[in-house]
């Protein structure tokens, strides 16, 4: 069987050819360059500094299909329950890598809420003004997304214009053409002032092996506001590997939450870069893994200038064999005085076999900041858990309210009422257990 | 209701109770009083399921039951309400919610169906008038920054809304003003009945002043070493416990 890299740099070829003209654009050269470098450098493997807990040769194993050729139609009714439809959402639904208008909700009247190819020929400026600038070519995955750069979300909010409903980017994949790979490249421009609130999802709904690798590259213009929620929780034979890149101006405030509840290896790469004075960025995560899942968070904040913050929590319940690494940077460049940076990552252990690996990575070079961080690994409250059972609380049940009262830190933080109630109940559906856990 | 016949347990390897013998009919109150480190909170978390502590000889029966088989939430289903000396302090868990899932676990248990929101609602309002609670105390996450009597009290608004057929109190007066004492008293009061019994643990008569016992007992090294009325308590108020540790030697 060939190496799936070489069929990638086949299956670029053919690209190329699909793409006819557009090879003479300024974007068409960096996806060249792009190629090029992932050409040389091939996949990340653990004598990297940045993977050495995360192997991915064993998800590189698999027959995909590079690009996806068949697509099985979806209707709303069968994937309802993955949108947040108990309240009116713009959406923008993909299809095994393909943009879905039938089950989308787009818009270009005050603002762009619709696809990278739709940006490409509305807004073709923004994109050369922003492609790849955040997200940095050095790395392989992130190059080769670049390379193949066609399709993904593109939210584009001009000066003052705040979105009134949540964007839901959605990515479902049917199987359709068996083992597949998948790579969606998003582009996420607010402008002064402006405002928004995205929901990510990729969904497998057969039982086909899927990788994806996906990159978003996010603009935050000064003064604007932009919650980011991604709720990762896919079948057993789905495999994520993301890579979010932000860049942030004066006063802006960025927060991006992971929720990662499932799929069999996912790799969440989660940079910043706040360039101007008073950028505020926080990081939510909550992971609950069980059976054999394994979840890599990688985050970094770069602090280049000076009055920014940073604010950090990251928790995790790991059971059965599951297991997970966390490492956090923070760099605070010279000159970035008053830098507040907080970081906290807890993990509660729950399975025999289950493990984690935490590495927090402090580089300051700066004198006058205020820097933290703080990581736990534990167990259960044995007399938290017979308080509870001594109340008629079985044990089972009495372990997920405790569960869950661990992560609840970290669900409250999130703005909107619906997505909390939902990641409560994906909660307690994880935990098995039949009650609402919050209230 | 409850008969403990020469019960022996151990924590680590040390012994702790050395033999208790203790009975509970339904409708009695009792009191088991004595001095620190004579096993009262032990016996009161043995009843309750706690697994840290090893029974080495004994039986505990409740109606008949061999209670020393089961987890501590059977007994709580069976009808075994333990107030702690210390409640645990639970983040991210609201009173309400506790307490609705705890009582929908006893229904569970029963085979019944969850109790109606309105009628969980109608039912929690009322004992947090009897106990002079505060409304926004619902919402409150378990335990977390209570003042003592706050904790206190909530234990006794669990255990109204659960309705035992055996209470029992560990050192619930611990803690207390003498007013939150009272609202404390007042609730256990209300929960007396014929069919009900409740064991009292302290270290104090003066809660003894407002729950008053049938029969008082004093532990001391793990044994009962007199039983009496609630005369029993007032005399130990007045010589301490020094006159029956040397008798019980």
């Amino acid at each position: 069987m060939e190496s799936l890299k070489d069929r990638l740099i086949s299956s670029f070829i053919v690209f190329e050819n699909e793409l006819k003209e557009e090879t003479r654009s300024e974007l068409h050269s960096i996806r060249r360059k792009a190629m090029n470098l992932f050409e040389n450098a091939g996949f990340p493997t653990v004598r990297a500094e940045d993977w050495r807990y995360t192997n991915l040769k064993p998800i590189l194993k698999g027959d995909y299909t590079v690009f996806a050729d068949r697509e099985h139609p979806l209707e709303f009714g069968e994937i309802k329950r993955f949108f947040l439809h108990e309240i009116d959402t713009y959406k923008i639904v993909f299809v095994d890598g393909r943009y879905s208008s039938w089950l989308s909700s787009t818009t270009h009247h005050n603002y762009d809420i619709c696809t990278f190819s739709a940006g490409l020929r509305r807004h073709r400026e923004v994109i050369d003004a922003h492609f790849s600038k955040a997200a940095f070519g050095d790395r392989p995955l992130v190059a080769l997304n670049t390379a193949f750069s066609r399709e993904g979300a593109f939210v584009k909010i001009p000066a003052g214009k705040v979105v009134e409903k949540p964007v839901e980017i959605m990515h479902f994949s049917t199987g359709a053409s068996g083992d597949a790979l998948n790579q969606p490249r998003s582009l996420v421009v607010l402008e002064e002032g402006a405002e928004a609130v995205l929901i990510e999802r990729h969904l497998n709904l057969g039982s086909s092996r899927m990788l994806t690798n996906s990159v978003t590259e996010i603009f935050a213009g000064r003064g604007s506001k932009l919650d980011y929620l991604k709720i990762q929780n896919d079948t057993e034979t789905s495999a994520l590997l993301d890579h979010t890149a932000i860049k942030q101006l004066r006063d802006s405030r960025v927060e991006v939450g992971t929720f990662s509840f499932g799929g069999s290896f996912v790799r969440n790469e989660l940079e910043f870069r706040l360039e101007e004075p008073g950028a505020n960025c926080e990081m939510l995560g909550l992971t609950l893994l069980q059976g054999e899942q394994f979840v890599d968070h990688h985050t970094g904040v770069d602090h280049l200038a000076p009055n920014c913050n940073s604010d950090e929590i990251y928790k995790g319940v790991y059971d059965e064999r599951s297991r997970a690494v966390f490492n956090g940077k923070i760099m605070v460049r010279p000159g970035a005085q008053k830098t507040n940076a907080f970081q906290q990552n807890h993990n509660v252990l729950i399975g025999e076999h289950s493990s984690v690996d935490t590495k927090p990575q402090l580089e300051i070079f700066a004198d006058d900041v205020k820097c933290s961080h703080g990581c736990t690994v534990g167990q259960l409250d044995e007399e938290a858990l017979f308080y509870l059972r001594s109340r008629g609380i079985p044990a089972h049940e009495s372990k997920a309210l405790l569960l869950y009262a661990f992560g609840e830190d970290v669900i409250s933080k999130v703005d909107l009422p619906e997505l909390r109630q939902r990641l409560s109940r994906l909660m307690a559906r994880k935990l098995r257990v039949d009650f609402e856990l919050s209230l | 209701m409850l008969k403990i016949h020469e019960l022996k347990a151990s924590v680590e390897g040390q012994p702790i109770l050395n033999g208790i013998e203790l009975e509970l009919k339904p409708g009695e109150v009792h009191a088991i009083m004595g001095p620190n480190g004579s096993g009262k909170s032990t016996l009161a978390n043995i009843i309750a399921g706690r697994d840290e502590y090893t029974i080495e000889s004994g039986s505990i029966e409740f109606e008949g039951a061999d209670l020393t088989e089961l987890s501590p939430e059977e007994r709580a289903h069976l009808g075994i309400f333990l107030s702690f000396q210390y409640p645990v302090e639970i983040p991210g868990v609201s009173v309400t919610n506790f307490i609705k899932t705890a009582i929908n676990q006893h229904r569970k248990a029963r085979g019944q169906e969850p109790m109606e929101a309105k009628d969980m609602l109608r039912l929690m309002r009322e004992k947090m008038e009897l106990l002079e609670m505060d409304k926004g105390f619902l919402s409150r996450s378990l335990n977390e920054g209570f003042s003592g009597g706050e904790k206190k009290r909530n234990e006794i608004f669990q255990m109204a809304l659960l309705e035992p057929k055996l209470a029992i109190l560990d050192e619930t007066d611990s803690g207390l003003d003498i007013d939150a004492l009272r609202i404390v008293a007042q609730g256990v009061n209300a929960l007396r009945s014929p069919d009900r019994a409740i064991l009292v643990i302290t270290h104090y008569q003066r809660l003894l002043d407002y729950i008053r016992p049938d029969f008082v007992h004093v532990l001391h090294k793990g044994r009962i070493v007199k039983s009496g009325d609630k005369s029993l308590a007032l005399e130990l108020e007045k010589r301490g416990y020094d006159w029956l540790k040397e008798s019980a030697v």
